[in-house]
């Protein structure tokens, strides 16, 4: 059994036992601040698919975490309200159920990702950032003057999505649902990072111009890519709205945005736990930092010069490249 | 005279775009350095400002003190921080300069409190000047206008039309190639930056009498020069002009008029929230658009 092995499952036997750990020790909020810390490593699982594999830096996904996180709560106030959300052309019911409403959020964010990637993708470069940003201020902006839906106050999720016999009230259970879905995440960039599809990307991001030689589909391919990763935020969103329950235009701000970015290159770009590791390290230099001064920020940015300037691979890149020496 | 107005107030939202625009452009076209930070100079500026009109009673002197001040600090962040990004890619820029961000909003928070200043404009530019019969402006603004399009006239003189301007675009074009021809292109770069600085500061205290000066009132603006400088093609201090006062008018006149219009098409209630809806996103709209026509801008520079 190798170290990295080792690692995997340790980390693994960690977060399955965090709630019993917690409540032993009587930190039961600790819970709730690693159910935010996964909720932030999908999201961040989502842009490390198209910003680390695909090498497309998006600096507006902070849009399809909002989105998703919308999606959630004004169905779920239209069912509280017996109010259809929709009438026309077909009627669409409000509603609270999880099994409806996340799928709903994940598609509204599929689709949103692929109207905004079809035309972000006709640039590149710095272009791209500049109008993935510009997309996200877009819909920031929309949300704030949707007064039907508290315009700049934000809403709030009454109740959190009813999911079968769970009970996503209770703190573990929540928890334990959020894990499972972050490892499914991780399993499925594990497996489709080999993968024709992944191995297809990860050419495009190397060399572009020789794929489309070799008779790739490039941008239809790096398309695919951005709708998931879209689609994977947004079911991030739907996850944190049910967290804090409540959604505002904060969801979808640019620092927001920067926020994901910094989580994904913190922990190592284009690797399958990179941005776990970056959801990790950044929670707990907030925390850490944050109790010896309410100014962390002064502290916090000069570290991530510093980080950027001398640990480009990332915090999982180093590691990785250290258990592969090892053998 | 209410669209009169409204397009002259456009117009000096534009030019304040411009100034910062075009420090932006410029770092971008010569030194290809994503500088999110830009907007943190334009706070920086503001808050000097604020302070030194406060201490001198005066808001020529406080103009006066913060333009060198603020370049002072963009050569410092210069030195300290960007020079080593130069050769990086823009992940590392952006990820960089956000870190930046951070920091000087912070700092600024703790050094000048969070509650906002104020920044009253000079008294003998706080009346209203009649620019057509029985159409009073306020004269700040109209100064503002004049103040920009003067400074919009220098750069084009100043790139277009000298010794040093030649550089710069030289330095856009090729810098490998300057570099080589025995041009100190590290000072070069100082300069510049030295420069986009001051335009930045200058735009901080230009807006600090219309809007509040607050820790981060740098990044708004900053977003909207960004939007400005895709739409005029990055490295064009003409698309940056162009390009800011496109925003600036089409931001003003949207949220002045878009509602309205709604309201009388579709009935006051629903209408005018989607009025106002479309109105804030119209710069993106027009971003998009412009891009999808063409993916580099309106003016591509040549690089």
């Amino acid at each position: 059994m190798n170290l990295r092995r080792a690692l995997l499952f340790g980390g693994l036997a960690f977060a399955l036992l965090l709630p019993l750990l917690a409540g032993a020790l009587g930190l039961d909020y600790a819970v709730g601040i690693a159910t935010r810390i996964l909720i932030l490593a999908l999201a961040g699982i989502g842009l490390n698919l198209i910003l680390g594999y695909g090498g497309m830096i998006s600096f507006g996904h902070a849009a399809f975490f909002g989105l998703g996180g919308y999606v959630v709560a004004i169905l779920s106030r239209h069912e509280m309200r017996g109010e259809p959300f929709m009438t026309w052309p077909f009627e669409v019911a409000g509603t609270d159920q999880a099994i409806l409403a996340w799928p709903a959020a994940m598609l509204a964010c599929a689709l949103a990702a692929l109207v905004i990637g079809a035309i972000s993708l006709r640039t590149s470069g710095l272009y791209f950032i500049m109008i993935t940003l510009a997309f996200a201020q877009m819909l920031f902006f929309f949300f704030v003057s949707l007064e039907t839906y508290g315009g700049d106050d934000g809403l709030s999720l009454l109740s959190r999505s009813a999911a079968g016999p769970l009970d996503l009230h209770d703190p573990a259970q929540f928890y334990y649902l959020v894990l499972v879905l972050v490892l499914i995440a991780l399993l499925a960039t594990a497996r489709w990072a080999n993968a024709r599809f992944g191995l297809a990307l990860q050419g495009i991001r190397d060399n572009e111009r020789r794929m489309r030689a070799l008779g790739f589909a490039t941008t239809r391919t790096k398309l695919t890519a951005f709708v998931i990763s879209g689609a994977i935020v947004g079911l991030a969103g739907a996850l944190m709205v049910n967290h804090t329950e409540f959604v505002s235009p904060a969801f979808l701000s640019w620092q927001r945005s920067g926020e994901i970015l910094v989580i994904v290159v913190l922990g190592g770009m284009g690797t399958v736990f990179g941005p776990l590791a970056g959801a990790v390290v950044f929670f707990m230099l907030e925390e850490v930092l944050s109790q010896w001064t309410q100014h962390w920020m002064v502290i916090f940015g000069p570290l991530l010069v510093l980080a950027v300037l001398f640990a480009k691979q990332g915090l999982w890149g180093l590691v990785a490249a250290k258990l592969d020496r090892r053998g | 005279m209410l669209l009169l107005e409204q397009i002259l107030n456009g117009l000096q939202l534009g030019v304040m775009l411009f100034l910062l625009a075009a420090g932006l452009t410029l770092v971008l076209g010569i030194m290809n350095l994503v500088n999110l930070a830009h907007g943190s100079l334009y706070m920086v500026g503001a808050f000097i400002a604020a302070s030194a009109a406060q201490w001198t009673d005066s808001f020529l002197l406080g103009l006066l003190i913060a333009l060198p001040a603020t370049a002072l600090v963009g050569i410092a962040v210069e030195a300290i921080a960007l020079r080593h990004l130069y050769d990086r890619d823009h992940l590392d820029q952006v990820l960089a300069t956000f870190g930046l961000i951070l920091f000087f909003n912070e700092a600024v928070a703790m050094i000048w409190g969070p509650r906002a200043l104020f920044l009253d404009p000079p008294s003998w530019l706080s009346g209203a000047v009649e620019i057509l019969p029985g159409a009073p402006y306020p004269a700040f603004r109209l100064a503002i206008l004049i103040l920009g399009l003067g400074v919009a006239g220098f750069l084009y003189w100043l790139v277009a039309r000298t010794r040093l301007g030649m550089l710069i675009r030289a330095g856009a074009s090729n810098r490998e190639m300057v570099g080589a021809l025995g041009v100190d292109i590290k000072r070069l770069y100082t300069l510049v930056f030295g420069l986009g600085a001051m335009l930045a500061a200058l735009a901080g205290v230009m807006a600090g009498p219309i809007y509040a000066v607050e820790t981060g009132m740098g990044e708004p603006v900053l977003i909207l020069a960004f939007v400005v400088i895709v739409i005029g093609g990055i490295g064009s201090i003409r698309g940056a002009l162009v390009g800011a006062v496109l925003v600036g008018t089409a931001d003003t006149l949207g949220r002045a008029f878009l509602p309205g219009l709604f309201g009388a098409m579709m009935g006051p209630a629903a209408a005018s929230g989607v009025g106002a809806a479309l109105a804030s996103m119209a710069i993106y709209i027009l971003m998009a658009a412009v891009l999808v026509w063409r993916p580099r801008g309106l003016f591509p520079a040549h690089g």
